[in-house]
């Protein structure tokens, strides 16, 4: 009786885990690698990366099943935003893979561009071919190591591009040496004369004043694009902002490429602020003081 | 009085080697990242320089013995932190230079910076057993009472460390701090007539 009882519970637990945490969640991989576990789950006609199984709403990478050439996240609708200071980058170094959502996009506008992606995860490489069609090929490198190794060694060398995509955050983790006034300083080395920049950073702690200072201190003036809250991205160019009308210009020169990723300059264009809505006496972020996660917790 | 400096010495050495060691992760990262095999470069120097500071540490309390001289160890200690600060970024640049691949990069710039002070540290607590122990019966429970000293202050050091001090200090700052308790700590252990003492007891 006991014994039945027992065995009562352990079915109602069990189905209690396979029916309330996902209607139609449906995980097709999973891996563990040195630094996360990573899931890969097909739910609302989307195939998405995740780093934990408990909050969902720190997806990595999303592609819509149906149609996988259009961007799911404004975050990376917004990074795209970089192509309106510069229409054709001919070298590109990206700083984190997820599931490779912007180098896909990127070498299929500019199939002549030299793009470089640093990821320190094999793992994550790996899945992004796997699962999200990401194809490395002599056009578009991948370098499987810590991007402020990369991109000090690619300092001491002539390395040089024309757009710099820094996207190696999430929301429950920050490389803190990743953010701070000395890398963006080391970033800024690597960038041409006109070279643009385009961070995918946070906005919902007060790390979000402290990384605002810390941008502001490097690069000067730079438009903040802010949607949804939780995401924003930083551009700034290195021979100063373009006016408006530059980028105008470009959105419109770009209208068709960027339709076919699912957006245009009507939802990205309102975007560009050059507002400074942060405290300007928050503390920079240096290698000396960069408690980045903790100023990201929510005390 | 001196049991009391002898521990509290222990302590704070356990608390000085795991806020440096710590600090050392924050240290490195900007020439050799912060992957697993930073850290396990880091671990490894502190652990292969504590071990042989144990040894030394306890092979040197056979020669006259004396609270005058752990507090010297513990002055050692703190000087031969200093480097840490005003060598570190030419050194971490030297060796980016010299090692291509992070793993050993991170290993010997961790020797360089961090060997010298980590040994001195461990020779603390084998030569703090030495002083306080004076009949073998009683060995077994004073060398527990310094171990449990020397690893609680590694983990308030640990904790301090990296959940406080380096949300409201720079981390030369903190070294600041760090090397500035222990030379005090030294200094008055020396200095208000306790060596005498110190010498009467442990003979």
């Amino acid at each position: 009786m006991r014994q039945g009882n027992r065995f009562k519970t352990l079915l109602a637990l069990l189905a209690s885990f396979m029916t309330t945490p996902s209607t139609a969640m449906n995980i097709i991989h999973t891996e563990k690698s040195l630094y996360r576990n990573i899931l890969v789950y097909e739910e609302d006609e989307q195939r998405c990366m995740s780093f934990t199984r408990h909050n969902r709403t720190a997806r990595q990478s999303c592609q819509s099943l149906d149609e996988p050439d259009q961007f799911v996240f404004s975050y990376t609708k917004m990074m795209m935003g970089a192509l309106y200071l510069n229409p054709h980058p001919r070298n590109i170094l990206i700083v984190g893979l997820g599931g490779g959502v912007l180098p896909t996009a990127l070498s299929r506008m500019f199939p002549d561009a030299g793009i470089d992606v640093v990821e320190i995860d094999p793992a994550v490489v790996k899945v992004a071919r796997q699962f999200f069609g990401f194809n490395p090929n002599p056009n578009v490198r991948v370098f499987e190591e810590d991007g402020r190794v990369f991109v000090k060694r690619a300092g001491k060398s002539s390395q040089r591009y024309e757009l710099i995509m820094l996207d190696a955050f999430d929301h429950e983790y920050i490389p803190e040496h990743l953010l701070t006034r000395e890398f963006l300083l080391e970033v800024k080395t690597l960038l041409t004369a006109d070279g643009v920049l385009a961070a995918n950073t946070f906005s919902s702690s007060r790390l979000y004043h402290h990384e605002s200072t810390t941008y502001q201190s490097v690069f000067g003036l730079f438009y903040n694009l802010r949607v949804e809250l939780k995401n924003r991205v930083v551009l700034a160019k290195m021979d100063g902002l373009p006016l408006r009308d530059a980028i105008e210009r470009n959105a419109n020169l770009l209208e068709e490429k960027l339709k076919l990723l699912g957006f245009g300059g009507d939802w990205l264009m309102p975007l560009f602020s050059t507002d400074r809505d942060w405290n300007p006496d928050a503390r920079v972020l240096t290698d000396q003081y960069s408690p980045s996660n903790l100023l990201n917790s929510a005390f | 009085m001196d049991r009391f400096f002898i521990f509290l010495i222990a302590g704070w050495s356990g608390f000085f080697v795991m806020a440096i060691e710590l600090l050392s992760g924050r240290i490195l990262a900007p020439n050799f990242g912060n992957s697993i095999h930073v850290w396990g470069g880091v671990i490894t120097v502190f652990m292969l320089a504590l071990a042989l500071g144990y040894l030394l540490g306890g092979r040197w309390s056979l020669y006259d013995p004396s609270l005058r001289r752990l507090a010297l160890i513990l002055i050692a200690g703190a000087a031969a932190a200093i480097p840490v600060m005003l060598l570190g970024d030419p050194v971490l640049d030297w060796v980016f230079d010299l090692i291509q691949d992070p793993r050993y990069g991170s290993l010997l710039s961790a020797t360089l910076l961090f060997f010298i002070p980590t040994t001195l540290a461990g020779m603390v607590s084998p030569y703090a057993v030495r002083l306080l122990v004076d009949q073998s019966q009683l060995s077994g429970h004073l060398a527990g009472l310094l171990y449990f000293c020397s690893t609680f202050g590694s983990a308030a050091g640990t904790l301090l460390t990296s959940f406080y001090l380096v949300l409201y200090f720079e981390i030369n700052q903190i070294l600041t701090g760090l090397i500035g308790i222990s030379l005090l700590l030294g200094l008055l252990t020396i200095f208000p007539g306790n060596s005498k003492n110190a010498s009467r007891q442990s003979v």
